[in-house]
């Protein structure tokens, strides 16, 4: 109203809206206090329990403690994986200010090396921010301590004592233990865990600690602590004591396992041991591996080069995922299968150093012939024209089934990832496989172990052992209470003692293996040889020429022959024959009876070798890091993906091989005379043996 | 009553908020006290210094005659705006924003004192307005100058808190004034249109953030949002009794940030409970209603918006800070006044107090000679 504001406009007027308005503002002043007193009310009173469970939750942090893996013992309680009390460093990425800084001073602090500060950089690109990073393990005490004074100055680095896996044998253990390391970010999505982020906290990788993860982990203690804002840790509130991990205690024996691997020395192969009685596997050892002590703070890029460039395949387990065409190994299994089907063991054929098969002549190894051969002579002789014969007359009915009853083809109920099982080959199979008919070729090739007909070391021991004892053994590989009873395989008569004597004969008679002999009175050894061809003759020779087209040598065995209670195979991967592998057998075994005469011969041989795997590994990866330095590719991010690769090559090798023989390439060699060990004095080849022609003459 | 044993001055003291003030100001001591890890330097012994000193300078200022206040309004005003210009041209040549001037021990933040100066200089100017041009163009125009070219200055550094103040104290003061309602109700109008394009073209980045960490504090709990976040939790933590003395969680392992300045109020909040709380909204009562009073008491226009513009001064502060921590105003930046640890802060809540002792002084004088 305009004509009452003009009114209002006298000093008297304007004293009155004073006193109004100034009312009204202490009003307005009075009523905004009350809402503040109303809001804090509200805050503190009807909001209390929220913020003060808010409050605490920022005052206390919750810290894992990782617990302290179990351990893996062998059948005598020894530990082949324990943990070892350490000062250990790791930084969680995304609480650093500034990485390089902190790199550096951890780098001057722990002395590390410019390889190991470029796999420590890598890493750090690599990691998702909370999950932390190992820098350094096995500290000692003064390192540990000059960190933790600097821990105000590197924000994200976390220093603590723990545990770290300690595996005392080494290379020895490599693939058959496997290794930890910390939890992958996909590890971490399967299992969305806060103790697979934990600082400290390892997981099973590979082998049997992968296979019992959830049995060995514990569980973890932990820790509240008062921390400031900065995550400084104020006071320790209370703690709890973490669980350890169960035991796991395998079949192995340990020390015949680290003494099989390193008797393997420097050739790619693998042994195995195996109990008759009970099953248990007492030794599978694959060789070179690697180091799974080193392996735990994830591969770094030396390490990585060493295994990349290694053609030994140290990553790849050749105990399960070795496939090898069998050789002469399956002659026994062949005369087994031959006396089921009631062929007369006295019964002869002439060898006159080869046969005719349809168009074409298969030879013996012997070209000069083995004369008149029954069964017995046929096996330690390793005569091939005595099964070229009876195969025709009995066929593949007959030899595929006690192939498979006799564990070939078989996978057997082992906690492992993966075994390949490798191929008995029969007419149904290849019409399925190949689409073509069985000849009478196919049966030729497959009595002497090669064509199509692939197995690995294991089943190769199970084979040897089902043999001895003529009962169903199945392998074991962890040890329990219970001792386990095995059915009979019911084979007929006296079938098994023809099969045992024959192979008694292949060593402690006139056959292919005298050098196999034990060195030990009143033991003695049983076996068969085998010399599997890798390539077609026209490639190359069998035990000269480039490493990886030499034959492979086997030996499959059992102990003492009359009472059988070991059982085992030997392989050794392009070893130029059987040569290379019984002597392994008879070392092994030896040392099994008597083991400081065994490890009279092993500390003989690694001298000329340069010392055990783990002295030989820690050379080579000091000449590395010298040659290369950090100027390497760094390894690939997850090792799986590189094994998975070696293990696809493998078996795309292993496809490829016996397809040269069915085109008839096979060159049927026995090289059994002993071959010194590679990388000792003189590799003479003493061979007896008559190296085989081209065989391809008869077909293409 | 006690007139024949305290000598008369001392006696006409207004002790009824002196001594609440005083019990405030060793409150906030002892919360910083606290803050500080149970140790009197570095913010609680100051904190007391400081209040000291500017009680001493309050007293002196009590004593100033009307008349020479009056006389002395545009001259303050004016020197209080070169020391403004001064900080602007100082920060540009050392290369960036300053808010301070360093004389010596002393820091100076020309912005503080231009709140008080503000409300001294438009008291004097609608003084000397003829009462007829109340709600013409010239009651609107001169004081508008007045409080827009500070603010400018002040929004320049950037500090939108004090030119918020100094907005809020010349708005104040304009209004008591008695300037016609409907330009107050057209403002508010047009401020609401002019907010959201203000947010838009006039704001800094921070400042943007900060009022959208206002609307949604979640949408930033590590960021911006942490600040109100924690102080809520400091808040609403403390319960109705509090933590106990020295036990505040937040405050000692630095969740709560700034917890000797702006969120004073949240580290007293976190130690006391709801119990403190209301005991200090109490005492900010006790002061606020007095200042008031003077205002209504005053005895001539000059004294009345004088005395009611330091009042809305001094509530403006503890408004703000306060509805800033409770998580109902965005973080600007103001403190707590009487407890929160801070020279500049200090001296200009002191001199609105001084202010209004003076004011009651002369209220009382009028008593004295004109009644009595």
């Amino acid at each position: 109203m305009p004509r009452e504001k003009k009114q209002q406009i006298n000093a008297a007027g304007l004293r009155y809206s004073f006193q109004r308005r100034s009312f009204l503002l202490g009003a307005v002043q009075g009523g905004v206090g009350l809402l503040l007193a109303a809001r804090m009310g509200y805050l503190a009173v009807a909001e209390n329990e929220r913020y003060r469970m808010l409050a605490e939750s920022n005052r206390v942090n919750l810290t894992l403690i990782p617990p302290r893996r179990g351990w893996i013992l062998d059948r005598g309680g020894a530990p082949l994986a324990s943990n070892r009390a350490d000062f250990r460093v790791d930084i969680i990425p995304e609480r650093m200010e500034d990485p390089q800084a902190t790199v550096e001073t951890l780098g001057t602090l722990l002395s590390l090396s410019p390889v190991d500060i470029q796999d420590l950089k890598d890493k750090l690109a690599d990691s998702r921010g909370f999950q932390p990073v190992e820098v350094a393990n096995g500290l000692d005490y003064d390192q540990f301590a000059a960190i933790s004074v600097r821990l105000p100055d590197l924000p994200g680095v976390v220093p603590q004592r723990g545990f770290s896996r300690f595996y005392p044998t080494g290379p020895s253990v490599g693939h058959l233990i496997g290794y930890v390391g910390a939890a992958s970010a996909e590890d971490y999505e399967r299992e969305h865990i806060p103790l697979l982020v934990t600082p400290g906290f390892k997981i099973g990788k590979d082998g049997l600690e992968k296979q019992f993860e959830q049995t060995l982990r514990g569980e973890p203690g932990a820790r509240r602590v008062e921390v400031t804002a900065r995550g400084e840790i104020v006071r320790d509130l209370e703690t709890r004591e973490d669980v350890q991990g169960n035991a796991v205690q395998l079949t192995i024996d340990g020390p015949l396992q680290d003494y099989a691997a390193r008797r393997i020395g420097l050739e790619s192969g693998s042994v195995v041991v195996l109990d008759c009685l009970t099953g248990d596997i007492l030794c599978m050892a694959s060789m070179p591996s690697f180091d799974p002590n080193s392996f735990s703070d994830g591969i770094g890029r030396i390490e990585w080069k060493m295994l990349a460039d290694d053609d030994h395949v140290p990553l790849r387990n050749k105990v399960l995922k070795g496939l090898y065409p069998p050789g002469s190994t399956v002659k026994p299994m062949v005369s087994m299968a031959f006396l089921e089907a009631g062929l007369d063991p006295e019964e002869t054929v002439h060898c006159s150093g080869g046969l005719r098969v349809g168009n074409r002549v298969f030879h013996c190894w012997n070209r000069r012939g083995h004369g008149s051969v029954n069964m017995a002579k046929g096996i330690y002789q390793s005569c091939d024209v005595y099964f070229y014969h009876f195969a025709q007359r009995l066929g593949m009915d007959v030899i595929a089934p006690m192939a498979r009853r006799l564990g070939m083809q078989e996978e057997f109920p082992l906690p492992v990832a993966s075994q390949f099982f490798g191929t008995v080959p029969d007419p149904q199979w290849l019409k399925r496989k190949h689409g073509r008919e069985w000849q009478a070729y196919d049966t030729v090739n497959a009595t002497i172990g090669q064509g199509y007909m692939l197995a690995n070391p294991l089943q190769l021991a199970v084979m040897a052992a089902r043999l001895a004892t003529g009962n169903q053994v199945m392998p074991r590989m962890i040890l329990d209470s219970g001792k386990p009873q095995f059915q009979s395989m019911n084979f007929h008569g006296n079938h098994t003692e023809v099969i045992r004597n024959a192979m008694y004969d292949v060593v402690n008679g006139p056959g292919t293996a005298g050098r196999a002999r034990l060195p030990i009175d009143g033991v003695e050894l049983a076996g068969k040889t085998g010399t599997a061809q890798v390539v077609s003759l026209s490639v190359s020779g069998g035990n000269s020429g480039p490493w990886k087209f030499r034959d492979h040598g086997l030996f499959n065995f059992f102990a003492p022959y009359d009472n059988p209670r070991y059982a085992g195979a030997v392989v050794i991967e392009h070893g130029g024959g059987s040569g290379a592998a019984y002597p392994i057998a008879r070392d092994v075994l030896t040392f099994l009876f008597d083991p400081v005469l065994g490890l009279e011969k092993l500390y003989e041989l690694e001298e000329q070798w340069g010392g055990t795997p783990t002295e030989r590994m820690a050379r080579k990866y000091a000449s590395y890091a010298e040659e290369y330095g950090v100027d390497i590719p760094r390894p690939p991010r997850n090792p799986s993906v590189i094994t998975r690769e070696v293990d696809a090559e493998a078996r795309a090798a292993a496809l490829e091989t016996p397809s040269g023989g069915a085109d008839g390439g096979v060159r049927p060699v026995e090289n059994d005379a002993e071959i010194p060990p590679a990388g000792t004095a003189a590799r003479e080849q003493r061979s007896n043996t008559a190296v085989g022609s081209t065989s391809r003459q008869g077909q293409q | 009553m006690n007139r024949f044993v305290v000598p008369a001055p001392l006696a006409r003291l207004p002790w009824q908020v002196m001594v609440p003030l005083a019990m405030l100001v060793m409150f906030g001591a002892a919360v910083l006290y606290s803050a500080a890890g149970g140790s009197m330097s570095p913010f609680s012994g100051s904190h007391l210094l400081r209040f000291s000193v500017f009680m001493a300078m309050a007293l002196v200022m009590t004593q100033f005659s009307r008349d020479f206040v009056k006389w002395a309004a545009y001259p303050v005003y004016a020197a209080v705006l070169l020391l403004l210009v001064l900080v602007e041209t100082l920060g540009a040549m050392g290369g960036g924003s300053q808010r301070w001037l360093n004389l010596g021990p002393i820091v100076l933040q020309p912005s503080e004192l231009m709140k008080p100066a503000i409300v001294l200089v438009l008291a004097s100017f609608y003084h000397s307005l003829p009462v007829g041009e109340i709600g013409g163009w010239r009651s609107l125009l001169p004081a508008a100058v007045l409080i827009a070219v500070p603010m400018a200055l002040v929004l320049m550094q950037p500090d939108l808190g004090t030119a918020l103040a100094i907005a809020f104290g010349g708005g104040v003061m304009m209004y008591l004034a008695g300037l016609p309602g409907r330009w107050f109700a057209a403002s508010a109008l047009a401020g609401m249109i002019a907010a959201p394009l203000a947010y838009f073209f006039v704001l800094h980045g921070y400042q943007q953030q900060r009022v959208l960490t206002f609307l949604d504090p979640e949408s930033d709990p590590l960021g911006a949002g942490y600040h109100i976040t924690q102080s809520k939790i400091a808040i609403g933590s403390g319960g109705i009794m509090g933590k106990g003395f020295g036990e505040g969680s937040q405050s000692h392992l630095n969740y709560l940030p700034e917890p000797h300045t702006d969120f004073v109020f949240a580290t007293m909040a976190e130690e006391w409970g709801l119990i403190g709380g209301l005991l200090v909204l109490l005492v900010f009562g006790i002061v606020l209603r007095w200042g008031q009073l003077v205002a209504r008491r005053a005895p001539d226009r000059f004294s009345a918006l004088l005395a009611a513009g330091m009042t809305a001064t001094i509530f403006f502060y503890v408004a703000v800070n306060l509805m800033m921590v409770m998580g109902l105003a965005p973080v600007v930046g103001i403190p707590l006044p009487f407890m929160s640890h801070g020279g500049s802060s200090m001296m200009t809540n002191m001199i609105c107090i001084g202010t209004l002792m003076m004011v009651d002084r002369w209220n009382k004088q009028v008593g004295q000679n004109g009644l009595a």
